[in-house]
């Protein structure tokens, strides 16, 4: 039985993305990262939701780890990562006492924490908020769709690589996603390719076409390829803000492009 | 245990059976007892089991991707080139199964017999068990929580049938929840050699391996070591080097400095490893000689001696070093 959903600290979020994927290390706190940068160059207020408990990527890549999370009438005040306060986030990065501090805690425990962080996170008005969750279809996954699903989601992100080992991982997302009623937005490839900076050869070093193949099989629309390039990888162990500072970068049309279709899918005006 | 409620407060704890959300649970009355919190009787059953089982390795990563599934087989392949070892590779990835694709045994299926599973046999003296042969489909997601998979855990320690064994090989999921806590705690009293880490260069990963570091200590797992992979990628084409995951903080050999770790190895990207795969002969790479048709071959062949690369093992080379030293620690006097 389903109560009417309280709108609560979700009531100015207007739309909710799930980033998910069956494989780990795939890139899916990348592509939540920036996902969350470029809806911000297009003028977007956004916040970012960190359910990865065990291994929280997030607050480094924005450059704001060891950052204390503080109390407000409303819950939680998410961090903020910039003056003008275009992207809040929260991880469970900024509650660990230190850094290297492991979370080795059960399923209940899990599922508790990401409860709070849905309705105890006073988030405010937000444009897009982007979830990031761990690899897998466990205790976190079923938590965040429950948890999220009175406040009727726009759907999920699924990212893979191109490989075989990655794509039957996320074979078994989609059939996740499908059985808990959770629409796919679309595939995303990453790694999709390296261009050497030295004489310009593109090596498939995870080899290809495994995405765009995978998706096809499910029937979902495919969001596009995004190659491997240093400088990405470089901006987000640095939390530089790769869409400004790389527009050159081969990597840059690919994530614009994904941004894009958010946009086109679920566009937020003046109401 | 069956389903739990999802503010279940945990077997072992206080609150056990008497909390608000224990109420309709239909193991309120088990844990209100305080059974739940007695030790698991198939810790003592796996304890017997494993005592056909010479040494137990835990590959774990704290950080997903990293190649813990890939290792894990090259280490059980180069452990079983001895005719005479006798290897088993357990794959408790429940969600993400990747060893069957890996192996080369997709499709394969697990047989019952008196004494219990029998693992699927890649060669006589390698066996290898995991979830994946247990599904029927390769779309079929195993959508379980905690308990649940804890359980699977407990009977692929408990009712395999490994029989004679030199050296079991678990490769394990990213994180440091249920399953690796159900690992450690049910091989708890059948002795684990200790992990080896497996980690990539960049920071993102290694503040994931740190946490996973602190882990063991906390359970009291020894680490073995660790091993960084994808640890340069040298162009087929031009040869120069590129790190496509930068150690911008150090990578492993500083982690491993700073945390009096041992640095078993490190493994480059090597693109005919993930064609193989394609191509379902699984992976495997001979640790004597590797004449795969990859152009870079010759330079993998020469990397410990050409200069650019005099940091860059092949991983035909580096695998054999982490494999040397790997069983120099396990077979270390105490």
């Amino acid at each position: 039985m389903e109560a009417a959903a309280e709108p609560g600290n979700l009531a100015g979020v207007r739309h909710i993305i799930l980033v998910l994927s069956g494989k780990g290390g795939v890139g899916k706190s990348t592509i939540s990262t920036e996902l969350a940068l470029a809806l911000r160059h297009a003028g977007k207020k956004v916040g970012i939701l960190d359910v990865d408990l065990c291994g929280p990527s997030i607050p480094r890549m924005l450059q704001v780890q060891g950052k204390a999370v503080h109390q407000c009438d409303s819950g939680w005040v998410p961090v903020f990562v910039d003056q003008e306060q275009s992207i809040s986030l929260m991880s469970v990065g900024f509650l660990l006492e230190k850094p290297d501090e492991a979370v080795v805690w059960r399923g209940p425990k899990k599922n508790a924490l990401i409860k709070q962080f849905v309705s105890d996170v006073a988030w405010g008005q937000l444009d897009y908020l982007v979830v990031d969750t761990p690899p897998g279809t466990s205790d976190e996954h079923m938590a965040v769709v429950d948890t999220l699903r009175p406040y009727s989601p726009l759907g999920a992100l699924v990212v893979t690589t191109p490989q075989a080992v990655s794509v039957g991982d996320v074979r078994r997302e989609l059939t996740f996603c499908k059985k808990v009623g959770l629409r796919v937005i679309g595939v995303v490839e990453n790694m999709s390719g390296f261009v050497c900076p030295h004489c310009a050869e593109c090596t498939n070093v995870f080899s290809r076409g495994g995405g765009e193949e995978l998706a096809r099989h499910a029937g979902v629309p495919f969001l596009g390829s995004v190659p491997l390039d240093p400088e990405l990888t470089r901006s987000l162990e640095e939390g530089r803000d790769f869409i400004r500072g790389f527009p050159e970068s081969p990597a840059f049309p690919a994530l614009s492009c994904i941004a894009q279709k958010i946009l086109n899918e679920a566009p937020v005006g003046l109401s | 245990m069956e389903e739990v409620p999802h503010d279940c407060p945990g077997v072992g704890s206080a609150q056990a059976g008497r909390g608000a959300s224990c109420q309709g649970c239909p193991n309120q009355g088990l844990c209100a007892s305080g059974a739940g919190a007695a030790p698991d009787p198939a810790i003592e059953e796996i304890k017997e089991k494993m005592k056909t089982v010479k040494h137990k390795i835990l590959v774990l990563s704290g950080k997903g991707g990293v190649g813990k599934s890939t290792f894990s087989a090259h280490l059980a392949h180069g452990l079983a080139e001895d005719e005479n070892t006798q290897v088993a590779l357990l794959d408790i990835d429940i969600c993400g199964p990747s060893i069957p694709k890996i192996m080369g045994l997709e499709g394969e299926q697990v047989h019952q017999s008196g004494s219990g599973w029998s693992p699927v046999f890649l060669e006589d003296n390698l066996g290898v068990m995991s979830v994946g042969f247990l599904l029927s489909s390769p779309d079929d997601a195993v959508i379980w929580r905690g308990p649940k998979k804890n359980g699977m855990i407990k009977q692929f320690l408990r009712d395999v049938d490994w029989g004679e064994v030199d050296y079991l090989i678990v490769d394990t999921p990213p994180g440091t929840s249920d399953e690796h806590l159900s690992a450690v705690q049910y091989l708890a009293a059948a002795h684990i050699d200790g992990a080896v880490i497996i980690t990539t260069p960049q920071e993102v990963s290694l503040q994931d391996v740190r946490k996973e570091i602190s882990f063991c200590h906390k359970v009291k797992l020894p680490v073995i070591g660790v091993v960084e992979n994808m640890s340069g990628f040298i162009c087929p084409k031009c040869q120069k080097e590129t790190q496509i995951f930068p150690p911008t903080t150090g990578g492993a050999e500083v982690m491993c400095h700073d945390l009096k770790v041992p640095l078993l190895g490190k493994v480059p990207l090597d693109p005919r490893i993930v064609i193989r795969f394609r191509l379902k002969a699984g992976y495997r790479i001979s640790l004597e000689d590797s004449r795969g048709r990859c152009p870079a071959c010759p330079v993998y062949r020469e990397a410990r001696h050409s200069p650019p690369c005099t940091r860059l093992l092949s991983v035909r080379v580096a695998t054999k070093d982490s494999l040397f030293w790997l069983k120099h620690r396990i077979h270390q006097p105490p």
